[in-house]
């Protein structure tokens, strides 16, 4: 059976997942602003500036953990007194700190600023910033070499992942109109460059082409979108960026996401299939590396058939890969978390789940450790904070955070992820203290 | 607005988080958004801790602002209670809940709760974490003992050494908190020291203590204020309200130590001359030994808090035979302490939070050791110059699981160990020295425990304009400047683990006085000039 075909056949099956129960607690996420750790380490030529306080830049720096460069591209400019008591125009003071940082920093071709919950409080407009220092003599606007940008991290408006919603959404006003005739593919999400490799390569196999990879490397060779623009998302959090894209006349493919065998096939097939490639073609292309990993996988499905497990609510991957592992591996899903539920990007996810899981959006982070406690699964996919108590209890984890950090997506990487889940089960069989 | 890529303290909630997670039966309300529970990894990542720190956010959201934040807030505050039952609860709010002024603190405290509520005042936009530690466990200890403080006039408090006429003295040892360094192993050497010379230890806190605790304070004859960042407004005003006297000595080094039990006798009149005298400390005698010789006159950098910064520029200078290049502190509420110390070593005191400030003076000082925080490690680690981490903040690998403390005769043993080991043996640098013309001894060759410094400096892109903003760090030729053949062939002759100082050394002397070319005369007036 064809990938393209068995997409297909999982996408007219319309069935309606019941709601979710919602949860209006304490959540215990990130906010927006962690995105900028992969994100910086994606687009070389670009420098992220927080404008917030010392909790940002404290957040920032702890969930970059160990990773401390010796001069990343970010930095936060530190709201103090003085700027909020008006003794200092906020304005002057911004225009002051990013022009000695452009100075500073020559290679600096794209600078975000970044919003965070307390730029938003007092009401300071970083759009209108980005534009009077896009005019400024270091800024495009003024002959210089830098384009300044806008995009809010901040809590209130946004958790983990989708700061790279926002920061890929500010890139969509700057992209080049695609010329009338014309067709591309435009995928978006951060992945590890091998990753991109590998699907440059199948897509090329494919025939699909030009195919772009948003964010990319270079800020300032941005693909062009259109009526002609097909648009595959390899993450499921770009709710921002896919209204944008839509608007601009993009096509927007609703698919499962890359994770799994599965996940891979059916989201191949939907960019296949929109760009008119035959079943024969999407077969031949994707017969064996499909078959590759599914070998690769049957190692971990040993290890990880049967076992009862919980997804608190994190980075929005939580329904695909709790999606793949049910399907894949045989995990038996107790309860899945996501910090909100956003049906465009889901359905088709949802469409394949197992019936019978408790699906949770938002979320009242002591209910839900009651309900850990209570069912006691074989593995908890939690975040940093809550990992190390719940192993005090006797309970395994899985950092979540690791999940966006790892390459994960695609045929090649299907065992690897596999392999992430099945490591703390691993461990704890052999440990014997 | 300030700049800022790296920072040695959190915000002053964290101070106030660190407070409720080193006590039992207290809980932390903050009033703060979604992101800011991140702060929850510190404690059970760095830590290790096994418990979730006992603090519960109100994560409101642009939803809520305007119109509820106060209400769920109250909600938060009441649920919390009735889940976790706590003895007392500290209110506070994180940055962006400051600005929205709901007074969280002073709403607690209207609900009418059992227990009592300290509110916290944490002015997020002006001051740090250290500070909010300190104001917190001050604020604790207000709020328990205040019903206890003597009325005016009441008869005054009898000396310690006549209130132990028949008893051994009692202390409490403040100032412990989870996050700070070492601070668990601290604890009991400090527990045993004392038993040693007949002290008993009252309580430990906050490190530990509950608020019942709390409220035993007034009953030790006084207080070791081992970390002044977090206990010195405590034990001020418990000296103020109560008359407890403070010791004050930190007992971190083998003159620390003696000091500290100095100061205690004499407080007590207890005589400490024996416990002085032998003390288990094996760092004279490793100092003294002929090994030890090669440690005399290593250049040191020291940045930490200001209780481990003053304390180990001591330690190098008079127990380590090192060289205090030089000596700052991020503690801007000890800076005038950290200056007067580093006035005792003639170098200037760097007071700053700035990361990059504090690089650009280990590029320009060319220290051979690093003692420092986390952040120092990473600085020394790029520059290929050995380090040991001495302060928080610190990582997971500095929380070791063997007892490891810092204070009392058994921390000057572990510092004797700890910052030695990154210098190479005595033996080895002659060794070195000797075979140097042997094939085995390539310039390439590293000592095996340098983790390959060639490859440290060999850096990322991204310090170059680091190295940009400080010159020193550029191991390139100063403008303008050359070496003739005969300049290069005998800084070729000397040792490769100098030569880089040496080469830097004599490029600096030669563009500061106008000179082309580097000749081996001016090699050697370089050494002579710098030699002095
Ligand atoms: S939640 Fe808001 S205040 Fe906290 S770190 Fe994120 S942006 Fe900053
Ligand atoms: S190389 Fe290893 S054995 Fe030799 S001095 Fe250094 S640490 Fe010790």
């Amino acid at each position: 059976m064809s990938g393209a075909a068995a997409a297909d056949a999982t996408l007219v099956r319309e069935r309606a997942y019941p709601e979710p129960l919602r949860e209006q607690g304490q959540c215990e996420v990130f906010c927006g602003l962690s995105a900028i750790v992969w994100l910086h380490r994606k687009m070389h030529d670009t420098f992220f500036l927080v404008v917030g306080s010392r909790t940002c830049a404290h957040l920032l720096q702890s969930a970059a953990g160990v990773m401390i460069f010796a001069e990343p591209r970010f930095a936060t400019a530190i709201l103090q007194e003085r700027d909020l008591a008006g003794i200092a125009d906020c304005h002057d003071e911004l225009d002051l700190v990013v022009t000695r940082l452009l100075e500073r920093r020559a290679d600096i071709r794209t600078l975000f600023l970044v919003g965070s919950c307390p730029s938003e409080v007092i009401k300071l407009d970083l759009q209108k910033a980005a534009e009077r220092l896009t005019k400024g003599p270091l800024g495009l606007g003024g002959g210089g070499r830098v384009k300044v940008l806008a995009f809010s991290g901040s809590g209130l408006e946004t958790t983990f992942t989708q700061g790279e919603d926002q920061c890929v959404a500010a890139l969509v006003p700057e992209l080049p109109r695609l010329p009338a005739g014309e067709r591309n593919l435009l995928v978006l999400g951060t992945l590890a460059d091998v990753v991109e490799d590998q699907f440059r390569r199948l897509f090329e196999s494919l025939g699909i082409g030009p195919v772009h990879f948003i964010p990319g490397t270079d800020t300032h060779a941005l693909p062009p979108v259109g009526e002609g623009t097909i648009v595959l998302f390899a993450q499921p959090f770009f709710n921002e960026t896919a209204g944008l894209l839509a608007s601009r006349g993009a096509r927007l493919l609703n698919t499962p996401f890359p994770f799994g065998v599965e996940g891979t096939l059916a989201w191949l097939g939907a960019a296949a299939r929109a760009w008119g490639v035959s079943d024969e073609q999407f077969e031949r292309v994707t017969a064996a590396p499909a078959e590759r990993a599914r070998g690769s996988l049957g190692r971990y499905r040993e290890v990880l058939a049967g076992r009862r497990m919980t997804f608190l609510p994190d980075s929005q991957l939580e329904i695909p890969l709790a999606r793949f592992l049910a399907r894949e591996c045989g995990v038996e899903l107790l309860e899945v978390g996501t910090p909100y539920l956003d049906r465009r990007a889901m359905q088709p996810e949802l469409d394949l789940f197992p019936a019978g899981v408790r699906l949770v959006e938002g979320q009242d982070v002591e209910r839900q450790l009651d309900r850990v406690a209570a069912e006691r699964p074989d593995l908890t996919v939690c975040g940093l904070g809550l990992a190390n108590p719940l192993e005090a209890q006797g309970l395994r984890t899985k950092w979540a955070i690791e999940l966006v950090f790892t390459p994960i997506h695609g045929f090649e990487q299907a065992a690897d992820l596999a392999e992430l889940f099945a490591r703390p089960l691993l461990r704890s069989a052999a440990l014997k203290v | 607005m300030q700049l800022t890529v790296w920072t040695y303290e959190g915000p002053p909630h964290i101070g106030a988080m660190r407070i409720a997670a080193s006590m039992n039966a207290v809980h932390c309300v903050l009033h703060a958004p979604q992101g800011d529970t991140y702060a929850d990894l510190l404690f059970t990542m760095i830590e290790r801790s096994e418990r979730r720190p006992p603090v519960s956010y109100t994560t409101f959201k642009a939803r809520d602002m305007g119109t509820d934040t106060a209400e769920l807030l109250k909600t938060r505050v009441q649920e919390t209670y009735d889940r976790f039952r706590p003895d007392l609860l500290l209110v506070g709010e994180a940055c962006t809940a400051e600005l929205l002024q709901d007074q969280a603190g002073g709403l607690a405290e209207s609900m009418g709760l059992p227990i009592p509520v300290v509110p916290l005042e944490l002015s997020a936009f002006s001051r740090q974490e250290n500070w909010g530690a300190s104001e917190t466990f001050y604020q604790i200890v207000r709020r328990v003992l205040h019903a206890q403080v003597p009325a005016p006039g009441s008869a005054p408090r009898a000396p310690v050494s006549e209130r132990c006429a028949n008893r051994r003295p009692l202390a409490n040892l403040l100032g412990a908190t989870s996050l700070g360094f070492r601070c668990r192993d601290d604890v009991v050497e400090l527990t045993r020291l004392l038993d040693s010379i007949g002290v008993d230890v009252n309580l430990v806190a906050p490190l530990g203590a509950t608020p019942a605790d709390i409220a035993r304070i007034p009953e030790a004859d006084f207080n070791c204020c081992l970390y002044p960042e977090v206990a010195a407004s405590a034990c001020g005003w418990l000296e103020r309200m109560f008359k407890q006297p403070t010791v004050k000595a930190i007992p971190i080094g083998f003159g620390g130590t003696r000091d500290f039990l100095r100061e205690i006798a004499a407080l007590t009149g207890i005589d400490v001359s024996a416990a002085v005298a032998a003390g288990t400390s094996r760092l004279p005698w490793y100092s003294r030994s002929v090994d030890s010789t090669y440690l005399t006159g290593k250049r040191v950098f020291i940045f930490a808090d200001a209780t481990h910064a003053i304390a180990a520029a001591r330690i190098c200078s008079e127990e380590l035979g090192f060289k205090v290049v030089g000596l700052g502190t991020y503690s801007r509420e000890l800076a005038r302490e950290v200056r007067a110390a580093a006035a005792r070593y003639r170098v200037e005191a760097l007071i700053t939070d700035d990361y990059l400030e504090v690089e650009a003076q280990v590029a320009a000082l060319h220290p051979e050791l690093v003692l420092g925080s986390q952040m120092e490690r990473h600085i020394a680690k790029r520059f290929g110059v050995p380090c040991a981490v001495i302060s928080a903040p610190h990582h997971v690998q500095d929380c070791p699981a063997r007892y490891a403390p810092q204070m009392g005769f058994e921390g000057t043993n572990v510092i004797f160990d700890t910052w030695v080991h990154p210098l190479m043996m005595g033996l080895e640098e002659h060794l070195l020295t000797m075979f140097r013309g042997d094939a085995e001894f390539h310039d390439e060759a590293t000592p095996s425990h340098l983790h390959s410094p060639a490859k440290a400096r060999a850096t990322t892109p991204e310090t170059v304009s680091v190295a940009d903003s400080s010159p020193a760090a550029d191991p390139a030729p100063a403008a303008g400047v050359v070496w003739s053949p005969e300049g290069e062939r005998e800084l070729k002759k000397i040792p490769f683990f100098v030569r880089g100082k040496a080469r830097r050394n004599t490029e600096l002397f030669a563009a500061e006085r106008g000179i082309q070319t580097i000749t081996v005369e001016t090699l050697y007036d370089a050494k002579a000039h710098f030699g002095r």
